[in-house]
């Protein structure tokens, strides 16, 4: 790393305080602070690997989809997934950190992916579940991203926001159709959102008060709500969807507020969300096996598509 | 894996559709420029976005300088006279 003289320092500082001020957008060549450029890496490659590592839990149903219609839009739905971490790599690519550090740093468990991956999908119900309630509380999170001051990730996000919306009603619609099926599918579908509700909520992070890095991150205007606001918005927008479907949210604490205008609720178990972090829960090493052995059973094919590469090159040179 | 050679980044301009120009939509990796075309098509056209896919290899992109303020732009900063409303012409004066 280069010193640079204080003066130029101060005034390049000067610089991208106002660019922030004014609620204009920090661009890849622009002079940024370090802490501005490794809190964005964090966020942006953990965004990423979260597309990827989320591509498993739902492909575990694509041959086993119940019809073909069923079939199609899961595999619509998975492809998405992998063209949103695609997106998102490019984005923390223009941060000055290569595609390879970080397949790597995800593989070697160096950086993290959303908790919610690591919960298995037991029922087809899941689907569905994961569609409703997982995507909808990525949405609550994703849309005030797309005014995110880092240029390439909010432009990133408009196109990630865009295609998630066919995630959320795909997998809503597939719940109605099963709970105007049998009594089994309807508790299917029960039994599936009692599993999933709770660590939907946790996709939000942790209560503020625990939540260290959230005040720089919304003073560099790279979040523009606190966590406890989006968990709020996502339970005030579950809820008439719950009633409409006809599941009871497992919940006991859940009641309307009149005072407050939201609903209130429990407190979720911050402990479990701690070990899954940490990387004791049900699927942490099953996720990053998976993607591991994806990575290595590819590296024929990519080590192939550079050789034929190189040939052509010399073919032209010659 | 660590002494596998990274594929090159690629820019990816889509065409919206006809009548419209390129626009940056985003960049890939790709190991030559036709698989970089095959890739753009599925990462970023996947619901007809486009009608037409240029991609070139982000390394051969000459940019200006990234500072706003640069004086490369200043020249124009300060010709008011180029835009149609630094000319006052009567109201009544018709198709103006």
């Amino acid at each position: 790393m280069t010193t640079i003289d204080p003066e130029l320092q101060a005034r390049l500082e000067t610089q991208f305080d106002a660019t922030i001020a004014s609620n204009d957008r920090i661009e890849p060549r622009d002079w940024m602070p370090e802490g501005y450029r490794k809190t964005l890496i964090r966020q942006i490659a953990q965004h990423a690997h979260s597309e990827i590592i989320g591509m498993q839990p739902e492909g575990n149903w694509i041959a086993r989809a119940p019809s073909l219609r069923r079939k199609a839009i899961l595999l619509a739905k998975v492809q998405d997934e992998a063209g949103h971490g695609l997106y998102l790599y490019s984005a923390t690519e223009t941060l000055g950190i290569s595609r390879r550090e970080l397949t790597e740093m995800l593989i070697e468990g160096r950086q993290k992916y959303s908790s919610i991956f690591n919960y298995p999908t037991l029922s087809y119900a899941d689907v569905g579940t994961i569609g409703w309630l997982v995507d909808g509380a990525a949405i609550c999170n994703q849309v005030p991203l797309c005014r995110t001051s880092y240029g390439p990730y909010g432009r990133a996000m408009i196109r990630i926001c865009k295609e998630e919306s066919f995630h959320q009603r795909q997998g809503y619609e597939l719940l109605m159709t099963m709970m105007r099926g049998t009594d089994e599918q309807r508790a299917m579908v029960q039994e599936s959102v009692d599993r999933f509700w709770w660590p939907a909520l946790m996709m939000f992070g942790p209560p503020d008060a625990d939540s260290p890095n959230t005040a720089q991150s919304m003073a560099w205007g790279i979040k523009r709500n606190t966590n406890d606001d989006l968990r709020q918005r996502f339970v005030d927008m579950s809820v008439p969807q719950a009633e409409a479907l006809g599941v009871t949210l497992p919940d006991p604490e859940l009641r309307w507020n009149e005072e407050r205008r939201h609903h209130d609720f429990g407190e979720p178990d911050w402990e479990e969300f701690m070990q899954v972090v940490k990387g004791s829960g049900p699927c942490n090493a099953q996720r990053i096996a998976h993607r591991r052995r994806a990575h290595e059973d590819g590296a024929w094919v990519r080590e192939a598509a550079t050789a034929f590469a190189a040939r052509s090159t010399e073919g032209e040179d010659a | 894996m660590s002494d596998e050679k990274e594929w090159p980044l690629y820019e990816v301009f889509v065409r919206g559709k006809r009548g419209l120009n390129h626009v940056h939509v985003g960049s890939l990796h790709a190991a030559d420029d036709e698989m970089a075309v095959r890739h753009a098509r599925d990462v970023y056209t996947r619901r007809n976005e486009g009608v037409s896919i240029w991609v070139v290899k982000a390394e051969d992109i000459t940019a200006s300088s990234p500072d706003e303020k640069d004086p490369l732009f200043a020249p124009a900063g300060d010709k008011v006279y180029r835009h149609p409303t630094f000319y006052t012409i009567p109201a009544d004066v018709p198709h103006m």
